[in-house]
């Protein structure tokens, strides 16, 4: 234990940003082996013969976002404890006010990296306007609570496309003021440019028009964002927030104000959705209140949980697993389950075997998962030490303690991965299903380990 | 701010305060006046008067359900007063969030223990110096070297108090996997942290055997003489109460119903019939 935490003096000198995502020598070259992996694969994944589940450049990205919506989730639930049902109603925030912002509706076309940031600062804004309400409740009453949110905010953006409002008889807004484009979504989103010649023409523009560029736009979101978490953790503001997970009331007496902490915990983990809005907005080059259901909070919440709940890594893992099984493991093994299953639904004359489709039992796949890893490995793929500790007693006190000192000294996270290190470039690997099919592997766990160098 | 210059205003220095509770005499850390609770149609504390000298160990005691933690709780700022005021240090406290108490000057402990269980002692303590650092939301994910020297420094300081407790070895253990009597001087550790003049400490020996009760109790008077803290206890066991405290107030059924030396009190008749009556009778 001496040698994990003695050097306090490796956090000194000039800070390197890459020593944060991974430490070791052995994390960076993996890191550096995934991201090359990563960047060429719009080049290879033709070569990849398509007899195996890989994931197009599109599901690529999906799982890139989605990882981003996860690690912000992961700010409120993981780290500050709250638990937040209504996610998706700052992601609105985020996918709606580039909308706003860079589409016809208003006319306005502002640079979509101005966009993003003004939709960072409206998504945490929001956190803070729908957080303020919720300070005073704890556990299920919060929940319920941002459950509504979740449900609010959604069918707002899908009913204010005839907006009148009349005070004292005088229209001030109306008649039928168009606001959100209601259920037809606000359609066509500029997409982000950069003014790059090349033999992609006079600029380079990020949008599904360009698979590769996006995944680059998205991966590059996710290092930032894994990189900002990082150290969230590991500042007085993330002790502060574990300290209101594991006991409010103790946090208060030791001088920690709970109201502001727990604000900025929905603030900046909000922004993250923001951020994922923006993209997801300039990338789609369209928004549809259709995609921000409540399904959409859980499947994060379900990520966040899956890969294990305060772990940075994990909720890449399980954002990851997650959405290569639904976008690309599940319509990929249909393609052979589909035909049969409905041929012998209509020879026996089974009502719903005649129309069987594996994608559309994605809900029921993931609830299975998700009570099996409860009852067998409650903690999540990939979990935070601590938290492994505190689901499974003292036997692995010794191995919690490499993990969960990370924010104590840099010296220690050095220490912790050269011997998580070896499991954990295995763990990733081993566990989601993208690793058996050969070409799944490269992609998936290449952006994971992109930010997932470091614990 | 502590972990800025250890040493000058830090706990850790013996502090040349030692003689303070002559020196100051009549002047107070703490006053309450006519304090009062209502939860509803029980009163749990009844217009309470209560002082404590400057760098005094003074006992808060009485039977079970005599209103003792309900007092804590309300100069700690868990519990508003229905009425009275709480005046520590010259300003009034009174009603003042649990944080800003503390930022005013005053730790605790608790009787149950509330440890943050899934953080390690040292992250516990650092807990602690929470309000004596600066770090801001957009510091944290900038790191200027600033915050860097200031998270150095916490270590340190976080590393010394647990020196203090005798923690030194357990500082990477979970504080949930420590043994129990590790457990309530982290505890204590974690509310020296905070740098507070005065110190709650809430039954800081239950649970303990006489062995470890003995050496909290020199412990924390040598908090006081080291350090020059202020003490506040709240105790059962009276071997304890009588053998550091200067000062003892009886509480019994929210009202103070004697207050004095250890002496004063142990002979006081109403304390022995509320109080020490039920053991004499008990032993009788």
């Amino acid at each position: 234990m001496a040698v994990v935490t003695s050097p306090v003096g490796a956090r000194r000198g000039f800070p390197n940003p890459f020593r944060d995502v991974a430490a070791s020598r052995r994390q960076r070259t993996i890191l550096v082996v995934l991201l090359v992996l990563a960047i060429g694969y719009p080049f290879f994944y033709q070569a990849i013969p398509d007899v195996l589940p890989r994931p197009s450049v599109n599901n690529l990205i999906v799982m890139v976002y989605y990882a981003i919506l996860a690690l912000g989730l992961n700010i409120v639930v993981g780290f500050a404890g709250l638990l937040d049902l209504g996610y998706v109603a700052f992601y609105v925030f985020g996918a709606y006010s580039t909308a706003f912002l860079a589409s016809p509706i208003f006319g306005l076309h502002v640079s979509w990296w101005l966009v993003i940031v003004v939709a960072v600062a409206v998504a945490a804004t929001a956190g803070i306007l729908l957080g303020a309400p919720t300070l005073r409740l704890r556990g299920d009453y919060l929940a319920i609570v941002t459950l509504g949110f979740g449900e609010i905010v959604p069918q707002l953006v899908r009913n204010l496309d005839k907006v009148n409002i009349n005070i004292l008889g005088v229209q001030v807004i109306g008649p039928d003021f168009n606001l959100t484009g209601g259920p037809l979504g606000i359609n066509p989103i500029d997409a982000p440019t950069l003014p790059i010649p090349g033999p992609w023409g006079r600029e380079l523009v990020f949008s599904n028009g360009n698979p590769a560029g996006s995944l680059y736009l998205a991966m590059g979101l996710l290092v930032l964002s894994f990189f900002v978490c990082r150290r969230l953790r590991d500042s007085r503001l993330g002790r502060a927030w574990m300290a209101i997970r594991e006991d409010e009331t103790a946090a208060a007496s030791m001088g920690i104000n709970t109201v502001t902490t727990k604000l900025l915990a929905f603030a900046l983990g909000a922004s993250f959705s923001g951020l994922v809005g923006a993209f997801v907005g300039a990338y789609q080059t369209a928004v549809f209140p259709e995609s921000f259901n409540f399904s959409v909070s859980i499947s994060i919440l379900i990520m966040v949980i899956l890969g294990g709940m305060g772990s940075l890594r994990g909720v890449i893992v399980g954002a990851f697993v997650m959405t290569y099984v639904s976008q690309t493991l599940l319509p990929f093994l249909g393609g052979f389950i589909d035909g049969p299953v409905q041929s012998f639904g209509k020879q026996t004359g089974v009502g719903f075997l005649e129309n069987f489709t594996l994608v559309a039992y994605n809900f029921l796949i993931f609830g299975v998962i998700l009570a099996l890893l409860m009852i067998f490995r409650p903690e999540g793929l990939l979990p935070a030490a601590a938290r492994k500790a505190e689901l499974h007693g003292e036997g692995v006190a010794a191995e919690a303690t490499f993990g969960t000192d990370t924010s104590v000294a840099d010296a220690a996270t050095e220490f912790e991965e050269q011997i998580g290190g070896i499991a954990e470039a295995e763990g990733p690997g081993a566990s989601p299903p993208g690793a058996p099919g050969a070409p799944g592997a490269p992609g998936a766990p290449a952006g994971e380990e992109t930010a997932g160098g470091a614990s | 701010m502590i972990g800025g210059a250890p040493g000058t205003g830090g706990a850790a220095a013996p502090a040349p305060r030692t003689e303070m509770a002559g020196a100051a005499g009549g002047e107070f850390l703490l006053e309450a006046t006519k304090v009062r609770k209502q939860f509803g149609g029980l009163v749990a504390v009844h217009d309470v008067d209560f002082t404590i000298p400057r760098g005094g160990i003074v006992s808060l005691i009485g039977p079970n359900g005599a209103g003792k933690t309900t007092f804590f709780n309300m100069i700690t700022g868990l519990y508003r007063p229905t009425s009275g005021t709480i005046v520590f240090d010259g300003q009034d406290i009174t009603g003042r969030k649990p944080h800003e108490v503390v930022h005013a000057g005053i730790g605790r402990t608790f009787q149950n223990i509330r440890l943050f269980g899934n953080m390690t002692a040292i992250e516990n303590v650092l807990v602690g110096l929470h309000h004596t650092l600066k770090g801001t939301w957009w510091q944290a994910i900038i790191q200027p070297p600033s915050i860097r020297r200031e998270e150095d420094r916490a270590l340190e300081r976080a590393r010394e108090l647990l020196g203090i407790m005798g923690l030194g070895e357990r500082q990477d253990d979970l504080a949930r996997n420590l043994p129990y009597g590790d457990q309530r001087r982290l505890e204590i550790a974690r509310a020296l942290a905070t740098n507070c003049r005065l110190l709650l400490l809430d039954e800081p020996t239950a649970g303990m055997n006489p062995e470890e009760t003995r050496q909290l109790t020199q412990f924390v008077r040598s908090l006081r003489d080291r350090l020059g803290l202020t003490i506040l206890l709240i105790e059962h066991d009276m071997k304890v109460v009588m053998g550091i405290s200067e000062r003892v107030t009886v509480l019994d059924h929210g009202e103070k119903i004697a207050e004095g030396t250890p002496d004063e009190v142990r002979a006081d008749v109403r304390v022995i019939e509320a109080y020490l009556g039920r053991g004499a009778a008990g032993r009788g």
